[in-house]
């Protein structure tokens, strides 16, 4: 689990191009919308896509992505528990 | 009576730094980028993170050009780009090439369209009003000021309009330039662009933005008098072209105290300046720009902001100088500019 945080940050760095920050600077249950990281809806977006690119999940309401993407611990959780590669 | 258009605030990002014009910045390339600023004292750092360069360049510029006018909000937003945003638009074709059309990345896809870069200033600014785009090859920027003027002209209030040209380099699609004899076979330096008897140019990347008001305060720098863009002219018709563009505007070749061509070393199309430096402005003090920033489709923005600074400072960069005539005053500037015999464009500039 711990393994597989460290990634996700690591990924949503690279990803939404999130210069000089380490993995270390993201907190596991900081929000990671409004007063915490900051992302907006297109990183929403993007999430979405790196979901289903690295653990093959897709989304397929929307509107679970808001109870998806709160911190990295219940990003974590939701990919552990519905990852198809 | 028709009204008058000042040039109030004036940015320019470029290949050359703007604090060193007695030490030009001198490359051994065919393509080489434009020097950028801190963007950071200018974009936030969460909004700059996914930023292309012609963003980043644009929104600085804008701000800047606004700054110096001392507006927050102008009226419109008039953008032009030739290419627009390159480097988007590779990244978004190489990761639908990648991905096999499937799970692409939506950020380079929302911002590879040539209006992002107006849209990001007006996000940037908060500001609501007229956002326009033009793309018009290298008479976009031209075709921004007429916008402008047009604007400006039809208005009995005091309005300020942000109008500028943005285009970047991006590692393949500019390399296309090569492939149709655009740019020169071989490398050669920048500033011996003019000596050149070969075809093609040498391309850069850059930004540059206009404040234009109706009222002139203390910063202005030129009042912008006119703009004109013809598609094609025939290479024996261009002093006649020229002619008329004066006459339309009171004025004539002899009041003209210096012109800014855009020789850019191709010699399949320099013939257009040559005519003209040769005839209708032989005892006129000549300017040239092109071995200092390269050629691309909003380069004439470098002109112009040249020209700005020069009716402003009452000097000329030597570097520039295309002939040796010295202008005993300088109240009227003229700028021409064309990119491989089209898009032939007229800007004509007076002393405030």
């Amino acid at each position: 689990m711990i393994n597989l945080q460290t990634e996700l940050k690591e990924s949503i760095i690279e990803q939404l191009n999130l210069e000089d920050m380490e993995p270390a600077d993201i907190g596991n249950d900081e929000p990671l919308f409004g007063d915490g990281l900051g992302l907006d809806s297109i990183d929403a977006l993007e999430l979405i896509v790196l979901l289903e690119k690295d653990y093959g999940i897709k989304l397929t309401d929307p509107a679970q992505s808001r109870e998806i993407f709160v911190s990295i611990n219940k990003m974590a959780e939701f990919i552990e528990a519905n990852r198809t590669k | 009576m028709k009204a008058k258009i000042y040039i109030n605030g004036i940015s320019s990002i470029s290949a050359q730094n703007l604090d060193s014009e007695a030490n030009p910045v001198s490359y051994h390339k065919t393509i080489f980028p434009a020097i950028s600023p801190n963007y950071k004292e200018f974009i936030k750092p969460m909004a700059l993170r996914r930023m292309s360069k012609a963003i980043k360049m644009g929104i600085t510029s804008a701000k800047v050009a606004l700054s110096e006018a001392k507006i927050e909000i102008p009226d419109a937003i008039i953008t032009g780009t030739g290419e627009g945003c390159k480097q988007d638009t590779e990244r978004f074709l190489e990761n639908l090439l990648d991905q096999d059309e499937e799970l692409l990345s939506p950020t380079s896809f929302i911002q590879s369209t040539h209006n992002t870069i107006g849209g990001q200033i007006a996000l940037n600014l908060g500001c609501k009003n007229y956002n326009v785009t033009y793309t018009q090859n290298s008479a976009s920027l031209e075709s921004a000021f007429l916008d402008a003027e047009m604007q400006l002209l039809e208005t009995s209030e005091n309005k300020s309009v942000l109008v500028g040209g943005v285009d970047e380099l991006s590692e393949k699609i500019t390399q296309f330039k090569s492939l149709d004899g655009q740019l020169k076979s071989v490398d050669i330096h920048n500033l011996d662009l003019l000596k050149e008897d070969s075809p093609g140019t040498i391309t850069s990347e850059g930004s540059h933005f206009f404040t234009l008001s109706t009222e002139k305060n203390n910063n202005s720098y030129a009042e912008f008098k006119d703009v004109s863009i013809k598609n094609s002219i025939q290479p024996e018709k261009i002093n006649e072209e020229v002619e008329i563009f004066l006459i339309k505007n009171n004025i004539n070749a002899a009041a003209i105290d210096a012109v800014i061509f855009g020789n850019n070393g191709d010699n399949r199309y320099d013939h257009y300046y040559k005519n003209l430096q040769q005839n209708l402005f032989k005892n006129t003090t000549q300017l040239a720009y092109k071995h200092l920033v390269g050629d691309y489709d909003t380069v004439s923005g470098f002109a112009l902001y040249s020209a700005c600074k020069i009716l402003k400072n009452g000097r000329i960069p030597s570097i520039m100088n295309l002939n040796s005539s010295t202008p005993k005053k300088l109240k009227n500037i003229l700028i021409y500019n064309q990119y491989l015999g089209r898009d032939h464009s007229l800007i004509l500039l007076s002393a405030v």
